[in-house]
């Protein structure tokens, strides 16, 4: 691996060195390393360009990170990834996707990511995607996430694109049955003019069931964004989605939210909130001696954190 | 030394321009200096005027001689004006460690933090990396915000109605906040109250009525004004 591949590996993965536990390490569309271990399998796909990763049932404390980087231009590949979390395991996830594009060609990573999370299973999911590179070519990314929750399993996700990625396409969907709860945190900042869409959609299908999805975001310069959230609440349930966006220069944010309650009990609530950054924080941040560049600073990097 | 001179501001109201403050001339270099005056009297206003967060319609603002009037609100943070809100401000994000290192110039250490909550009665473990955002109460934000005046340390610290919210911390601390302020800076505290208890301390009260100054001087000679200034009913005035 060069210094560039190793700087993207870096910003998504947060790995200076090789990790402890399972890994798979994806370089310019080949894998570069894996590791498995004696509770996690890692096997190549066979129709299509991708991984299986295995979790045997009661694995604990264990973690498998898949990160992926592109620094060669003009690249363009879709993978495609399935988790399968054994009954009763507690595990983190680490993916991430970093494009390094400095010529020409439009880089261009899909990840479709499918979660199978067995009974009482926990997952942590952590996914990051940057992009860096002086190139006019555009680096594009659209991870796909299908999570599946059997009853009483739990999945956390959290997704971070601060930098670097001109347009993006994000649908997560997620079913989930009884007792299990599912929840997303989104943080996405886009500039220039870069497009990010979001689109989650979940189905409530079991009693006790539930779904927080938070989203936070900011939008500066020329940058777009649309956030789409659906929830369905097919059982007794609670839904919860929140999009809380600030909106910058000539930026634009577009909010979609949509509830559909099939049971009486389903419980669902959205939130939805759009503005530029109060004054009066800014003020605040100045009487402090702050330039009102270094409190607009402040602010975001805050809210993004 | 805070001077004002000849301080106007006129804001839109409904179509028609309001004079909310009217040649109003001052120095301050007192300890403890209080403005006081009824409500929509013009207090605050002034107090946003000597921050820079308004700019006043006419007149003058010095500190020390140098004239600030045209001056950013950064300019005037950095030149030694503090300002604790009346009503603080909310931050998604940000910790109560953030801001109070901000205040500070400088990245406050958990011994640095912990003085300065103390100071205001919160406990720094349970504080330093909560949020400064809506789980905290309007009287634990007031206090941070105090705590953050007192980490500046400037020559001149506004406070708009400090005592309003301070819940179950007493107001002798608050006092003793102020006394504590001076030993170590020797500067000037301006305070917005209402409060006798805190014009008892004043070295010197502004009475403002009706965005004009209608008397400066000692407690002794403004309470007895301020006690009689107001033209109650007699209803009102069987119940004070």
């Amino acid at each position: 691996m060069d210094a560039i591949q190793q700087n993207l590996l870096e910003q998504v993965a947060g790995l200076h060195e090789i990790p402890a536990g399972a890994y798979n390490i994806r370089a310019n569309g080949q894998m570069a390393a894996r590791n498995t271990t004696a509770n996690i399998d890692i096997t190549t796909k066979e129709d299509c360009s991708g991984i299986d990763i295995r979790i045997k049932p009661g694995t604990r404390n264990e973690s498998v990170h898949i990160p992926v980087v592109l620094s060669q231009s003009g690249l363009k590949e879709s993978v495609y990834n399935d988790f399968f979390v054994g009954e009763d395991a507690d595990v983190t996830i680490i993916a991430g996707c970093g494009i390094h594009n400095s010529g020409g060609g439009t880089s261009e990573h899909s990840g479709i990511h499918r979660f199978f999370v067995e009974k009482n299973a926990k997952v942590r999911y952590v996914e990051k995607h940057y992009g860096s590179g002086d190139g006019s070519g555009e680096r594009l990314m659209n991870p796909t996430t299908e999570i599946h929750l059997a009853e009483g399993a739990s999945l956390e996700m959290d997704t971070v694109q601060i930098k670097g990625i001109d347009s993006t396409k994000r649908v997560t969907m997620a079913k989930v049955a009884a007792r299990a709860s599912l929840v997303i945190r989104e943080k996405i900042m886009t500039h220039g003019r870069q497009y990010a869409e979001t689109d989650f959609s979940v189905d409530m299908d079991g009693d006790d069931s539930s779904v927080n999805l938070i989203s936070r975001s900011v939008a500066k310069e020329h940058s777009r964004q649309l956030f789409k959230s659906r929830i369905v609440g097919n059982s007794k349930c609670q839904g919860h989605s929140e999009c809380d966006a600030i909106i910058m220069d000539n930026a634009s944010v577009s909010a979609i939210p949509e509830l559909t309650a099939n049971n009486i009990d389903a419980n669902l609530i959205h939130e939805a909130a759009i503005g530029k950054i109060a004054g009066e924080q800014l003020m605040k941040l100045m009487t402090l001696g702050l330039t009102e560049k270094e409190a607009e600073e402040q602010i975001v990097n805050g809210f993004l954190k | 030394m805070l001077e004002l001179k000849g301080i106007c501001y006129s804001a839109e109201d409904e179509n028609r321009e309001a004079e909310i403050l009217k040649d109003i001339n001052v120095t301050v270099d007192d300890r403890f200096v209080a403005v006081t005056g009824p409500n929509g009297s013009g207090k605050s206003t002034l107090a946003k005027i000597v921050a820079g967060i308004l700019k006043p319609t006419a007149g003058q603002i010095l500190l020390d001689g140098v004239d600030i009037t045209d001056l950013s609100i950064t300019e005037r943070a950095n030149l030694g004006i503090s300002f604790a809100f009346q009503q603080p401000v909310r931050f998604k994000g940000i910790t109560v460690r953030e801001l109070l290192s901000i205040a500070a110039g400088k990245d406050a250490n958990m011994a640095e933090i912990c003085n300065m909550l103390s100071e205001v009665g919160l406990c720094a473990r349970d504080y330093v990396n909560r949020e400064v955002n809506a789980s905290l109460s309007g009287g634990e934000l007031k206090r941070i915000e105090i705590a953050m005046i007192m980490a500046r340390g400037t020559k001149v610290s506004i406070f708009d109605e400090p005592e309003a919210g301070i819940d179950l911390w007493s107001f002798q601390n608050l006092i003793h906040v102020f006394e504590k302020m001076h030993e170590e800076i020797h500067g000037s505290i301006l305070i917005i109250s209402h409060q006798e208890r805190i014009l008892n301390i004043a070295d010197r009260i502004i009475l403002l009525a009706d965005g004009q100054i209608k008397k400066v001087g000692s407690k002794e000679e403004v309470i007895p004004e301020l006690l009689g200034a107001g033209a109650h009913c007699k209803t009102l005035t069987d119940k004070l």
